[in-house]
């Protein structure tokens, strides 16, 4: 058993609004944020929908400009709840971040300058300096690096992918360095802007997505029988974890605690867990075992639950070995039936809905379940939102490339 | 830092760069200028200089095509890296060590299509509404394989598919510091007990129009004839295809199996100074304080070529030891670029001297047997790393 690590403060933002206050209420309401895509031209794809953040015109920057300013957003309102809003955070930034790529309309107006449509063309146009946003924007380090001057963190920021596991990631590295002793704090940030086309089209060529075109709120279908795919959406969260005695000696409110982190590479596939479910298990078992705890005192699931077929199958398997004859009662929620799969921000996304179900004593519910997989015995908290009186939370992300990682959050910290 | 108390080794290394892949081919090359020369393409991307891999072995560690197929040369540079690695730590096909062993990978991302690229830039040039045209052509062109070997996870992920390793995987991304992060955190994880055996690996493939144009666009690549590092003009970067990877063990992990160390990882620090003037040379100094100012450290310099950053981290190595600005052998390897370094003075760590790549005044200090390894690493824009290696007698 490890110690564990308090959090004290959390701010979020998702296709269902800007903070906590907007997204609580949504949530425990069953409202879907999902919507047909009008960020840029979607005829013809097999996928047309998904959970953007067109807020305050974001809908027109680039991903990487969309994950900095969402990430400023959830940051202020994280901070601000844990009273540290200051001159200086004193701890770190690690940030969940998805892969930085010029986009088209960059790469479009960087042609349109050149003397020919051709990279040799535009390398010979390109000549910038290096505050150039066609250059500094599509760094990999640079939403990491404003948001830490925007937030005076101390030290490197770092900035973390695990594919959809990516929020769980950052929160994992967190209280590892909390636990070693390299700093009493860290402010955590997972956002996830990816809703630009050719992201868009390349999962959708991996047949990864829904393409329930004509009924988007109803597309994410995570557990149900009809379930064909996840849903592509935006958003982010933030965590600032404390060591307990620290936050405790600045009079700080502690939300819940992180108790455990389990993690755990599979080898089998580039998409697909191993049809055994090891690698998936042994990440929960992990977190269960780091928190100091038997499976018996996980209280409720906070589900990776994605929508697609082999994901929610696979993760019932794990369930069912974790669990064993407890499966059928312990109440598994998906909030990507709501917000969709907000890949490198989900981790950090559902941990913030993990605690907020802890404190509220309410389960969001699972949205679009109205057929449930008889092949997946589990107790889905369908429809409306459900009464809790549980101490702790389980909540998996699983990512392609076969990178799991499960986090064990609770009220008590032992 | 092993602060916490363990001792942290480097049991493995595996480097494949414009030189070659492995020590002996990288010390035969570092020796010789004719071979240096040879290993630079200035025509290739003319007028932008790099320093390519040429030729891999591919089938040595990943011999299934289904792998090759899946996977382009960025990720096959890491994952050969990787593979020459916990070869040379006694871990390659250890099934119960690989399954304790953490992958920290540092990335951007994989090769794009850009003969697509092209394709479709040239006929939305003309389109009347070029959006839709965009559009219409990815989802025509794009190959699903492809996605997958480009986003930044996939080559821990690939990693671990090919080679073995399954404790956990964590990718580290932001340029040059998160290849100093990634072998910080392993070290700090070692030594703290957060796990005793850590991959870390890093690639980069230099052969890219979209990697050149995203750092011409930031007024960084060097144009025209190569020249010598230290005395570039701020446009002065050439960037070098290369696969780098370490294996991080607590030390008594390592013994407990038999495990002869290359060199014990002192301490691994990482400032972060804004670079105003001055800054980054104060942010370094705390860390460097210690260091004896003498030939006794064998300095290898990450520096990239493109200043200001290069001229300043020149400035403040000078005097500190014998200095060796790398890249002028194997080109900027951004992500990858600190763990390359690395593996060289883990390798030099026990071989001791490291001929002079440059006749600038910086690298000028005779050299001696070293007793220690300095690696430093100040990224183009942010982050100034140091990693200290020391011999294990």
């Amino acid at each position: 058993m490890s110690a564990s690590v308090a959090v004290t403060g959390i701010g979020m933002v998702t296709a269902l609004g800007q903070g906590v206050a907007a997204n609580w209420p949504a949530l425990l309401a069953g409202r879907s944020g999902i919507r047909t895509l009008t960020r840029f031209p979607v005829e013809g794809l097999r996928c047309t929908f998904g959970g953007a953040v067109d807020d305050d015109g974001l809908g027109g920057l680039p991903a990487a400009q969309r994950c900095l300013a969402m990430g400023r957003m959830v940051a202020s309102e994280a901070l601000a709840q844990a009273g540290l809003t200051g001159s200086g955070f004193g701890g770190p930034l690690v940030l969940a971040l998805p892969p930085i790529e010029l986009e088209w309309p960059q790469r479009r107006a960087l042609a349109a300058r050149a003397a020919a449509p051709s990279y040799a063309a535009m390398l010979a146009a390109a000549a910038g300096d290096a505050d150039d946003p066609a250059h500094r924007d599509f760094l990999f380090g640079t939403v990491a690096e404003q948001l830490a001057e925007a937030f005076a963190t101390a030290g490197p920021p770092v900035t973390i992918s695990t594919a959809c596991a990516s929020g769980a990631t950052a929160i994992q590295t967190a209280v590892e360095a909390i636990r070693r002793g390299d700093c009493d704090r860290v402010l955590v940030v997972g956002s996830e802007g990816s809703l630009q086309v050719e992201a868009l089209i390349r999962f959708g060529l991996l047949q990864a997505l829904s393409t329930h075109n004509t009924d988007p709120a109803g597309a994410a279908r995570p557990f149900a029988a009809d379930r064909d795919g996840f849903v592509m959406a935006e958003g982010a969260a933030a965590l600032v974890l404390e060591r307990p005695a620290a936050a405790a000696d600045r009079g700080a409110a502690i939300l819940a605690y992180v108790r455990g982190c389990g993690e755990a590479a599979d080898t089998f596939h580039r998409t697909r867990s191993n049809p055994d479910g090891g690698a998936i298990l042994r990440a929960m078992a992990d977190a269960v075992a780091d928190a100091g705890l038997a499976p018996d005192a996980i209280d409720h699931v906070n589900a990776h639950g994605t929508g697609t077929p082999e994901n929610d199958k696979m993760e019932c398997l794990a369930l069912q070995l974790l669990l064993g004859e407890r499966v059928g009662r312990v109440p598994v929620t998906a909030n990507k039936s709501m917000i969709g799969h907000t890949l490198s921000a989900a981790g950090a996304i559902e941990a913030a809905v993990s605690i907020l179900t802890l404190r509220h004593g309410l389960i969001p519910p699972t949205i679009n379940h109205h057929h449930p997989d008889p092949a997946l015995p589990l107790d889905i908290v369908a429809g409306a939102a459900r009464p809790f009186a549980g101490r702790t939370v389980l909540s998996n992300s699983f990512g392609f490339g076969g990178q799991n990682v499960s986090l064990v959050l609770g009220l008590d910290p032992a | 830092m092993s602060a916490s108390g363990r001792e942290v080794w480097i049991t493995g290394a595996g480097l494949v760069t414009a030189l070659g892949e492995g020590r002996a081919a990288h010390r035969a090359a570092l020796a010789d200028p004719a071979a240096l020369a040879a290993a630079r393409d200035e025509a290739a991307f003319a007028p932008f200089a790099i320093h390519p891999i040429r030729a891999l072995d591919l089938d040595r560690y990943m011999p299934r095509r289904g792998d090759q197929r899946a996977t382009g040369p960025w990720m096959h540079y890491g994952i050969h890296a990787a593979g020459m690695a916990l070869e040379a730590a006694g871990v390659l096909g250890d099934a119960a060590l690989l399954a304790r062993t953490h992958v920290l990978a540092a990335a951007a991302g994989g090769e794009r299509d850009t003969a697509l690229d092209e394709k479709i830039l040239a006929e939305a040039a003309g389109a009347p509404t070029p959006a839709a045209l965009t559009v219409t052509r990815l989802a025509e062109g794009l190959r699903p394989t492809a996605f997958l070997a480009q986003l930044s996870n996939m080559f821990a992920g690939n990693l671990s598919i090919v080679l073995g390793p399954a404790a956990s995987s964590r990718t580290l991304m932001g340029e040059e510091s998160a290849g100093v992060e990634a072998v910080r955190m392993a070290g700090r994880r070692a030594g703290a007990g957060q796990g005793d055996l850590f991959l870390v690996a890093a690639s980069y493939n230099a052969a890219r129009l979209d990697m050149l144009l995203l750092h011409r666009l930031g007024g960084r690549l060097l144009e025209g004839a190569w020249t010598d590092l230290w005395s570039r003009p701020p446009a002065g970067m050439c960037l070098g295809s290369m696969g780098a990877a370490l294996v991080v063990e607590a030390a008594d992990h390592a013994r407990a199996r038999g495990a002869r160390p290359l060199a014990r990882l002192v301490r691994v620090a990482h400032a972060w100074s804004d670079r105003t003037a001055g800054a980054a040379a104060a942010a370094a100094e705390r860390d460097w304080a210690d260091l004896p100012r003498d030939s006794s450290t064998l300095i290898l310099s990450a520096a990239s070529g493109a200043g200001p950053a290069t001229a300043d981290e020149r400035d403040f190595l000078a005097g500190r030891g014998v200095v060796r600005g790398t890249a002028a052998a194997i080109g900027h390897g951004v992500e990858a670029a600190f763990a390359a370094n690395l593996v060289l003075g883990a390798w030099c760590a026990e071989d001791g001297a490291f001929p002079a790549l440059s006749s600038h005044p910086v690298e000028a200090m005779p050299a001696a047997a070293p007793e220690r390894v300095a690696v430093s690493g100040w990224g183009v824009r942010r982050g100034e790393g140091l990693a200290v290696l020391e011999p294990v007698r």
